[in-house]
This record gives C-alpha cells, sequence and structure tokens, in this order.
C-alpha cells in the first residue's frame, strides 16, 4: 500500500535532521533507522522497558511511543548528544565509575532518564533517586550500582558546577591584587 | 511491534481538529499524549484508519483549578496537572492519584483527558472523576455537551464519546470544606496498572461526625465502582469509626473478576484492606492531621 510520508524536521543533539517518513513512523525508529543513531535502543516498544528514552524538549519520554510527526520542530537529546567535546558527561562518568552497567542495552534510556532527573533535582534523597529510575528496567545489574551512580552523577555534577565559579573567584583576586 | 497504518492528520485549530473526526467518523481516532493508544497501536489491538493528532491545536492546555474544581484540558500532560501548586490546592486527591499513574516518564507526554477517555477500569484518573462526581465536556462539530461520570464510563475501555467527537477538557469538582481524600493502591511492580486500589473522599460536619463518606475501587469491576458507605459510618465522630467494618460494606458491594494477576477472592479481600486504609487517611486529613 502507497503511505502518505510526511517530511519531518528535528533539532537532534543540536543539528538540524529531516527525514520523509510515513505517519506510523516512531520516533525511536526515526532516530535509528531514518537518522542513523543507533544509541537509542528498542526493547519492549510498549512503553513498559524505558530503554528507548530520549529528550524531547529537555523533558524525557518513551521514542517507542512517540510518533516522529507529533514532534514536527521540537528538539531532541539522544544518548549520542549527551557528551561535550568528546568529554563523557557527569552522568556517564558516573555509570562508568559505579560499574552501572553491564551488557548496556538499557543504558541509553537510563543516562537520559537520569540526566533530567539530576537537572531538576541535583541533590535527590535515596528515594526520589529509586523513583526516578523505576520506570526503566534492568536486567543484569541489580540496580543497586545503577543507584549508586545516580549518586555519584550528582556529585560529579555539583563539582563541575562548582569549579567555573571558582575559577571567575581566582580571576576577580588576581585583577583586585593588581 | 509496529503500529498498522492509518492516514495522519495535524490539525492547527480546534475547528479543523473536528472538520477531519467528522469526516473520519467512527474510523477516526484522537491522538494527544499516546501513553495509552500508541501501545495499542504498536501491539496491532486498535487498527484507526485517521489518527487526528490534536498536539498543535492551541488553548486545550489550560489547567483552571478555583473554589469551585479543577477544570483540565485535553492537551494537559499528567506531570503538568501533579506539579501544579493551585491544583494541588484545590483537589489533592488529583496528586495523589497522579503518583500512582505509570512512571514520571510516562506521566511527561500522557494527559488526564486521555486516561479518562481510554477507560481502563484498572486506571486511576478514571475513578478519580467518578468519586468526585465529576464531568467531561466534549466537542463536535454540532456543538459541545458535558457528561457527567456515572454516564461517561459505559464499559472497559468504552465511553460515552461518539465518533466526531473531541474530550476537550474534564472537570473534577471541589469538596466541600472539613474534606480530605486518600488514595491506596496494589500493583505488582512499582508503575503497573493496579491489582487493587481504592480513592476514598471523606467530609466531617461542624462536630466532626462523619457527614459522607464514599470510596471509588479499580480493577473490580468494567467501570470504576463508586460505593457510598455514609450509612455504614453512622453519624459518629470520625476518631471512633471502625473502618474496617465500614471496609466490608465495600466488599460486600464489589464483583470483581479474577485473571492471571489475581483471584477474584484476593481482589475482594484487598479491596476491603485498602478501602479501611483510604477512609482512614482521608478522615484523618478531613479533620486536618496528616495521614
Amino acid at each position: 500500500m502507497n503511505e502518505t510520508r510526511h517530511r519531518v524536521t528535528l533539532t537532534v543533539n543540536g543539528v538540524l535532521r529531516e527525514a520523509t517518513v510515513p505517519g506510523r513512523r516512531l520516533l525511536s525508529d526515526c532516530l535509528r533507522h531514518d537518522l542513523g543513531l543507533t544509541g537509542t535502543h528498542v526493547g519492549c516498544e510498549h512503553g513498559v522497558c524505558g530503554a528507548c528514552t530520549v529528550l524531547l524538549d529537555g523533558e524525557p519520554v518513551r521514542s517507542c511511543l512517540t510518533f516522529a510527526v507529533m514532534v514536527d520542530g521540537h528538539e531532541i537529546t539522544t544518548v549520542e548528544g549527551l557528551a561535550r567535546d568528546g568529554e563523557l558527561s557527569p552522568v556517564q562518568r558516573a555509570f562508568a565509575e559505579c560499574h552501572a552497567l553491564q551488557c548496556g542495552f538499557c543504558t541509553p534510556g537510563f543516562l537520559c532518564t537520569v540526566t533530567a532527573f539530576l537537572r531538576d533535582n541535583p541533590a535527590p534523597a535515596e528515594e526520589e533517586a529509586l523513583e526516578a529510575v523505576a520506570g526503566n528496567l534492568c536486567r543484569c545489574t541489580g540496580y543497586q550500582n545503577i543507584l549508586k551512580a545516580v549518586h555519584r552523577a550528582a556529585e560529579l555534577q555539583a563539582e563541575l558546577q562548582a569549579e567555573p565559579r571558582a575559577e571567575r573567584q581566582t580571576e576577580l583576586r588576581v585583577e583586585e591584587d593588581r | 511491534m509496529k503500529p498498522p497504518p492509518f492516514d495522519y492528520h495535524g490539525p492547527a485549530t480546534l475547528g479543523e481538529a473536528l472538520d477531519v473526526l467528522a469526516e473520519a467518523g467512527p474510523g477516526g481516532k484522537v491522538l494527544a499524549g499516546g501513553q495509552s493508544l500508541i501501545p495499542l497501536l504498536n501491539m496491532r489491538l486498535a487498527a484507526p484508519a485517521h489518527i487526528v493528532d490534536v498536539n498543535r491545536v492551541p488553548g486545550l492546555d489550560g489547567i483552571e483549578a478555583g473554589p469551585s474544581g479543577v477544570r483540565v484540558g485535553a492537551l494537559a500532560r499528567h506531570a503538568a496537572v501533579e506539579r501544579s501548586p493551585r491544583a494541588a490546592a484545590a483537589l489533592p486527591l488529583l496528586r495523589q492519584a497522579l503518583r500512582l499513574v505509570a512512571h514520571p516518564v510516562i506521566r511527561n507526554r500522557g494527559t488526564v483527558v486521555g486516561s479518562l477517555v481510554h477507560a481502563d477500569p484498572a486506571a486511576e484518573m478514571p475513578a478519580v472523576l467518578a468519586l468526585l462526581g465529576g464531568s467531561v465536556r466534549m466537542a463536535s462539530r454540532g456543538g459541545e455537551r458535558e457528561v457527567p461520570a456515572a454516564e461517561f464510563f459505559t464499559g472497559p475501555m468504552e465511553s460515552a464519546l461518539r465518533p466526531g467527537e473531541l474530550a476537550v477538557s474534564a472537570f473534577f469538582p471541589a469538596l466541600p470544606p472539613r474534606s480530605g481524600t486518600a488514595f491506596h493502591e496494589v500493583a505488582r511492580r512499582h508503575g503497573d496498572y493496579a491489582v487493587a486500589g481504592v480513592a476514598a473522599a471523606v467530609t466531617l460536619d461542624e462536630d466532626l461526625r462523619i457527614a459522607a463518606a464514599r470510596v471509588a475501587c479499580v480493577s473490580v469491576g468494567p467501570v470504576p465502582v463508586v460505593v457510598d458507605v455514609t450509612a455504614a459510618c453512622g453519624p459518629r465522630p470520625a476518631a471512633s469509626v471502625e473502618w474496617e467494618a465500614v471496609a466490608r460494606a465495600v466488599r460486600d458491594r464489589i464483583d470483581p473478576e479474577g485473571d492471571i494477576h489475581a483471584t477474584a477472592d484476593y481482589r475482594r479481600h484487598l479491596t476491603g484492606v485498602l478501602a479501611a486504609r483510604a477512609l482512614r487517611d482521608a478522615a484523618a486529613a478531613a479533620r486536618g492531621e496528616e495521614s
């Protein structure tokens, strides 16, 4: 059957991308097949596992429960967009440090979910961290190291945010010395 | 696990959306958050000929909270209503229930009105609307009509919404002064649909005796089951009501079915336990105590 195709323009990881897709193209499939961004993983395709979680205008959503045409003109961040200038993001570093991944299949979804969570809640309590990752399934780790990584990522993020300020203060002091 | 083909429509105005829905007739299906519809499509349990995506229609994402209650627009996401301080102040039950709806990531997209129209008897928001005696406003090319909860839910996954209609908002009426609410449920896993769940609302009179008490039960019938337990409580002070005895009245009024998750007897037992907890907490909240 000849399906009508729709032109969609998405800003993916800061880059303007175009695709021509049928209405039923899931955002997860659009990212993987049309745009070649295979970092977003597809697990259950009915919203249960969370592996396909991406950020839509900054908010985590299931890309398997979103049609690409629905988000025409919007901004998407995938796991490929979390690192900056070749350096892992605090969440990615924490996952590596804390052994929060084994097979890695679920990891892209966890990374996107946790990135948005720590932006909104930079110093979460244990229960809040647990609630934040409860919508993502992991069949390897048993979740303990993932929870450790959430808290470690919060620490790394706080350090990162404190650093530039410390540098600025040093510069100011230098100026005063003059 | 790919959706069947459909004709996609992305109307930019309400009028355009209603025109498309009128033309599509029974083959038309409205898409808002998609968190219930898209799984059904992916699993090919539904195959509508036309999908009408209302996400670009302006003016549908309102959350109006006032002394009379809270009106929620068709595009108000679960997360937005959950985070609204004014909605929580007018009706604490909304936030109590929304925190039990799936997971935060699903709530970022899913809509309250979508949950109502989906009319899953295991879902929280239909129970809340039924408990409060709220209503759903539907628009079509012919005009608007407002249908009360008692007539809106007609069966499992079935509502009074007719082909060509768009549910534009839902109204959750506020409770009288000295009222309290609670929502308790048991699910196999956090975020799953509940095996059983009970929303309760208790209102006290000026002498802090029970003036009204009712519950809405999920997962125990084709639609949310509302049971008025005011008579079972008697006009006693809230502190001296035997909630376990009142919960027996709830158990006697429901007729759950068994499935792979739970037997009918277990569901009935669980609903009684949850009803006692929810009513006790609602009464405590009505007295101004933390539950």
